[in-house]
């Protein structure tokens, strides 16, 4: 067989493994709305630690990282400082969400707004900003695989079709298996990957310098200013390194997925353990940033970064290796696009149609809807996959820059009994506005600030200022909810 | 609504001084610990470090809980 044959056998392989663990998982249990998407709210510590580690690993870590590492050498610091302190942060507010969305029965992110704000339309406008901002991270995970499957092949298949047959195999699980299935798979890559981060964060270096600590003497002597910020860029200095991290550790928790994936949770209590734990799941970042530096010594002038690791590992290791790490990298991007699909499909579904143009909508219609949006949000990131040419970081960034203008609205919303749903819609609007202007028009970094982190400040005092002006509203989230949550008798726990 | 404790807070507080605002101190090559540049061993150990502080802070908020639940309100505690 040759090389190319070999390395894309044994990825084919892997994701199939993978599919039929998804399968079959999904298969043993009835799909009511409220399996399908929070798997009838019943996961412990090690399910959910799985659940949220599917959507820490994905293909960001994988060749994102290793990508930024390579073109940009600094600022990619970024990526190890901002994960502990996103689930420091889910400390604090993901049991208070969970206490919430027992009681009340939620199933979205939006659901949170409904109850806590008693406004369809609030729900139905978060429900939006998620769904826009999960296609460029559906994105960085279709783009992912069209490189894996383009280096394993060594060119011979272009990037187009790999991504399309990945996202058929990708739409199809989802619609099978529900989030129960996902978790399930979630257990191979995330084995996976971590024997292909130390083999090659680890590997390499050794390979090539003798180690890690020659490696990065080797790099030093090669660019000086390489590994201090603003590394190779021109302005991604302190400042965007601070309010960068700020935004993504802020940002995290607020994306529909992860938000969404806390309502799986057995109790609040599982969520803290889960918050305490987390981080050492980060270990492997340095890893993919030290095959990054690696690669930018041995495999110099690549186009494009995120190329960097995969060429590196096609240089150095057998073919059979190659479809390992490409196999790997495979799930790593397919477990979190099921994810992110399912919850955008379900957001749709059911705080957007349902909630503002058909209540009548029975839970049995919803999931039905849900389904088709499958398809539609996954041809929408196909469709912004091809043309695009972002780096998967910089793609991910403007995602997190949209759903880290949520963080007041649930914030306050938890905490804070003065808040009023036309202080957070305001907020809201105003601030993914200005972002969306900046980025598009170039202007991120805004003197040196990361976009997103100029509009939460922005968000938080429009909300603030809007909230004290507007009169006082009753706290929803305790006792009975004003609102009654259209999930019609949906949940049963 | 039941807000976090101050303590618990606190310890929450000192990861993102260590990591983020912390920056122009540590982002530095040397000293080069165990062959890593000061800067990503520093950003490892708190890999670390973090963990720890979370973990105080759970001890004190599951010491809260238990008061809480003994009171009788238990509808709005923040754990099982």
């Amino acid at each position: 067989m040759s090389a190319s044959a070999t390395a894309l056998t044994v990825i084919f392989g892997i994701v199939g493994v993978g599919a039929a663990i998804g399968f079959y998982a999904g298969s043993r249990h009835k799909m009511t709305l409220e399996q399908w998407t929070v798997g009838g709210r019943a996961f412990g510590v090690v399910f959910i630690w799985l659940l949220m580690a599917g959507e820490v690993y994905t293909t960001f870590t994988f060749l994102g990282a290793s990508g930024w590492a390579y073109s940009r050498g600094g600022p990619a610091l970024y990526i190890i400082g901002y994960q502990p302190l996103a689930f420091l942060i889910s400390f604090f507010i993901l049991p208070a969400v969970w206490n919430a969305a027992k009681k009340h029965g939620m199933q979205t992110q939006a659901d949170f707004f409904l109850v806590r704000y008693g406004s369809k339309y609030l729900a139905a406008l978060v429900a939006l900003l998620g769904v826009v901002c999960i296609v460029p991270y559906l994105q960085v995970q279709l783009t992912g695989l069209g490189i894996i499957v383009e280096v394993a092949s060594f060119g011979g298949i272009g990037r187009m079709p790999a991504m399309l047959c990945a996202f058929t195999l990708v739409a199809g699980f989802v619609f099978v298996s529900g989030v129960r299935g996902v978790a399930w798979v979630s257990v191979l890559k995330d084995i996976l990957l971590l024997f292909a981060a130390l083999f090659v964060g680890i590997g390499l270096p050794y390979i090539y310098f003798g180690g890690i600590g020659p490696m990065f003497t080797a790099v030093i002597r090669a660019h000086p200013g390489h590994l201090v910020m603003p590394g190779a860029t021109e302005n991604l200095g302190h400042a965007w390194y601070m309010s960068s991290v700020l935004m993504t550790a802020l940002g995290f928790f607020m994306w529909p997925h992860n938000f969404g994936a806390s309502f799986t949770a057995k109790s609040g209590d599982t969520l803290r353990r889960n918050a305490v734990i987390m981080p050492l799941y980060s270990i492997t970042m340095p890893l993919m940033l030290f095959v990054g530096l690696t690669a930018l010594m041995v495999v110099p002038g690549l186009s494009n970064g995120d190329l960097s690791l995969l060429t590196l590992v096609r240089k150095t290791y057998p073919a059979w290796f190659l479809g390992l790490i490409g196999g790997a990298g495979a799930l790593t991007a397919m477990v979190p696009s099921a994810i992110l699909i399912l919850t955008a499909a379900t957001l749709f579904a059911k705080n957007i149609c349902r909630g503002v143009f058909a209540p009548d909508m029975t839970d049995r219609g919803v999931a039905l809807l849900a389904r088709v949006m499958v398809l539609v949000v996954t041809a929408a990131a196909l469709i912004s996959a091809m043309n695009s040419s972002m780096s998967l970081v910089s793609l991910l960034l403007v995602g997190y820059a949209g759903v880290a203008q949520l963080f007041p609205g649930v914030i306050l919303g938890l905490f804070s009994k003065r808040v009023t749903m036309p202080g957070v819609a305001s907020g809201l609007v105003v601030a993914a506005g200005v972002v969306a202007f900046l980025i598009l028009s170039k202007r991120d970094p805004f003197y040196g600030l990361n976009a997103g982190f100029v509009g939460v400040c922005l968000n938080f005092a429009i909300t603030g200022v809007v909230s004290y002006c507007t009169p006082a509203e009753p706290y929803r989230l305790d006792g009975a909810a004003a609102v009654s949550l259209a999930t019609k008798g949906a949940h049963e726990s | 609504m039941r807000r976090p404790a101050l303590g618990s807070l606190l310890w929450g507080v000192i990861p993102f001084v260590g990591t983020c605002l912390s920056v122009p101190l540590w982002d530095r090559i040397d000293p080069r610990i165990l062959g890593l540049p000061f800067s990503y061993f520093w950003l490892i150990s708190w890999l670390f470090l973090t963990p720890l502080c979370t973990w105080r802070a759970y001890r004190i908020e599951a010491k809260r809980d238990a008061v809480y639940l003994s009171d009788g309100d238990a509808s709005d505690g923040g754990g099982a």
